[in-house]
């Protein structure tokens, strides 16, 4: 078809689509759909018996975006802040809006600090972080991990190598970091 | 209680953690009987959400019995069977008395660009989330609703996201009767946008990913056309070939952050979190739909900035339209839908993991093993 005013046909008129799908166009009125209008006022407030809700207890400093007047009335209470990585994320909360890269950047880097404390810890405890059990990567063996690639044009085959690579990685290195810091420290010892 | 917790990108485990208490007189405590594993959960599972913490729970999908109730609850009692929806939200805020539930003002104190979230990560409030026996559901006369008695449990659990996502997206299409839409992702929310699209008189429904079996599942459950963009060496002009060179109506990008089909965006977002997101299904969404018309974005993209082709997107006097989903304000419409069989939430689970073996439903999930689209949770107390 030309470049003209009409809109290509349909392969397939509506009454057909009617018949093969079951519901077609029970939504057909556009204005009729739950999210339309975008804003629309709610009487009832959804069921809220406040205009602003009742305050909830504040147990320690709550780290909070900068672009808020104030700490929200109901927050979550996961996890506080602790350590190196509790300091960097409350110094990124304090300093930086949502709309600066360094926000979400020292975010991040927060995150890969607060794994590595984390793992350390673990190692003190009786049940020491263990990557193979925590990749639920047996469920290769499990689950069909060849059967569901061969053979297959899946594109996600060509980077999920790189998947073991992130995840033991750190940990190769750090041993071998370990390794060699012990070795230099009992050389240093015997001399 | 026995609760999933994260130990880093790709690493998780189950840990013995206090049950949670009211904090708020309008806190309830939900025992979870049924969770799901949503597809966004794997961005935080593979590190890319800033501000997760180590020994986070996720699971912002589950359904519970209340187990206990604030001093201020009045719409729920101990016993209720209920089904919670992914966003937590106050009611009385200037977004949420307008219906933008998921935009709440008074309960993200980390971020004012997103309302809060179930288990998902501090940059949405910091709240443990429903992959675990027990949660905490703060504003309880607000968000959650009683689960009918005709409604199973996992046609109930995935109306707490994946369903009311996937019809929201068709929603933010803006579609008209013999609209052509294509979906980009055949995951659960793409397969349930793919099917909406036909409630809201789409005259054409075309469902692109790159596995063959959730292809195949587009077929059967969204009676949609399908397309492997694996198979083909552009997708974008396989598109304007098949809508005669005008580009679709209407593309819906039901994929998000992890995308694939460009190995450049998708290491650089997902390996290495260069990206909040990798826009490849954006960006051919974008240049799939005609000029004029509308794209739709409800796969979930983190705070950071993406490469999106935003000219593109100009130059072709284009609409674009998304939010996370105010679950809330779909249920009545979905519940009726649910109940006539026009939508099938049930047939879209494949998997049901022990909370116990919640790493291996993760992995499994992730690598997309076994023919894998929507996986269960079954806390071991259930």
């Amino acid at each position: 078809m030309a470049y003209t005013p009409h809109k290509p046909p349909l392969a397939e008129p509506i009454e057909k689509l009617r018949e093969r799908i079951p519901g077609w166009g029970v939504d057909l009125n556009p204005e009729d759909r739950p999210s339309v209008p975008k804003l629309q006022f709610r009487d009832d407030l959804s069921g809220a018996h406040w205009e602003f809700p009742e305050r909830q207890p504040e147990k320690w400093p709550r780290e909070r975006s900068i672009e808020h007047k104030f700490l929200t009335p109901v927050f979550g209470t996961a996890q506080p802040p602790r350590g190196l990585s509790g300091a960097i994320r409350r110094f990124s909360y304090a300093t930086y809006s949502e709309g600066r890269a360094a926000h979400w950047l020292l975010l991040i880097a927060a995150d890969r600090v607060d794994a590595w404390e984390n793992h350390l810890k673990s190692f003190l405890t009786r049940r020491p972080d263990n990557p193979i059990t925590q990749t639920g990567v047996r469920s290769e063996f499990t689950h069909h991990g060849l059967k569901s690639r061969l053979g297959t044009t899946r594109t996600d085959r060509v980077h999920q190598v790189l998947d073991p690579v992130i995840v033991a990685g750190p940990w190769v290195v750090a041993a071998a970091l370990a390794f060699s810091g012990v070795g230099k420290l009992v050389r240093s010892l015997r001399s | 209680m026995r609760a999933m917790v994260y130990r880093g990108p790709y690493k998780i485990r189950v840990e013995e953690k206090d049950i949670p208490a009211i904090e708020h007189p309008n806190d309830a405590i939900v025992r979870v009987t049924l969770a799901a594993i949503c597809g966004s959960d794997l961005h935080l599972f593979h590190g890319m959400m800033p501000d997760t913490r180590i020994g986070h729970t996720f699971g912002h999908e589950f359904i519970g019995v209340v187990e206990q109730v604030g001093s201020s609850v009045q719409n729920l009692a101990v016993g209720d069977r209920v089904v919670v929806p992914f966003n937590i939200f106050c009611g009385s805020c200037w977004f949420c008395a307008r219906g933008l539930y998921s935009n709440c003002h008074n309960v993200n104190p980390n971020a004012t660009a997103v309302g809060g979230i179930y288990g998902y990560s501090h940059t949405t409030g910091g709240y443990d989330g429903g992959q675990a026996q027990y949660v905490r559901v703060p504003f309880a006369d607000v968000g959650p609703a009683l689960i009918p008695d005709w409604m199973s449990d996992e046609d109930a659990v995935l109306l707490t996201d994946a369903v009311p996502t996937g019809y929201f997206g068709a929603q933010l299409g803006e579609i008209v009767e013999g609209d052509t839409v294509v979906v980009f992702g055949a995951g659960p929310v793409g397969l349930v946008a793919a099917q909406s699209s036909w409630l809201m008189g789409a005259g054409r429904v075309i469902v692109i990913d790159h596995l063959d079996y959730r292809l195949e599942k587009a077929r059967t459950f969204a009676h949609a056309e399908t397309y492997n963009f694996a198979e083909y060496d552009d997708i974008v002009v396989e598109m304007k070939k098949t809508t005669d060179h005008l580009g679709a109506d209407v593309a819906i990008d039901a994929v998000g952050a992890e995308a694939d089909g460009n190995l450049l965006q998708h290491v650089t977002t997902a390996k290495f979190k260069l990206q909040g997101g990798s826009p490849i299904a954006l960006n051919w969404a974008i240049d799939s739909v005609r000029k004029g018309g509308t794209v739709a974005v409800v796969g979930a993209y983190g705070p950071i900035f993406s490469a999106v082709k935003f000219g593109d997107a100009l130059n072709k006097g284009l609409t674009l339209r998304m939010n996370q989903t105010p679950v809330k304000r779909q249920w009545p419409r979905l519940f009726e839908h649910v109940r006539n069989g026009y939508l099938k939430p049930s047939e879209l689970v494949t998997h049901r993991f022990p909370l116990e073996d919640i790493a291996e439903g993760y992995h499994v999930f992730s690598a997309k093993l076994d023919g894998c689209i929507k996986p269960l949770v079954v806390p071991s107390a259930a």
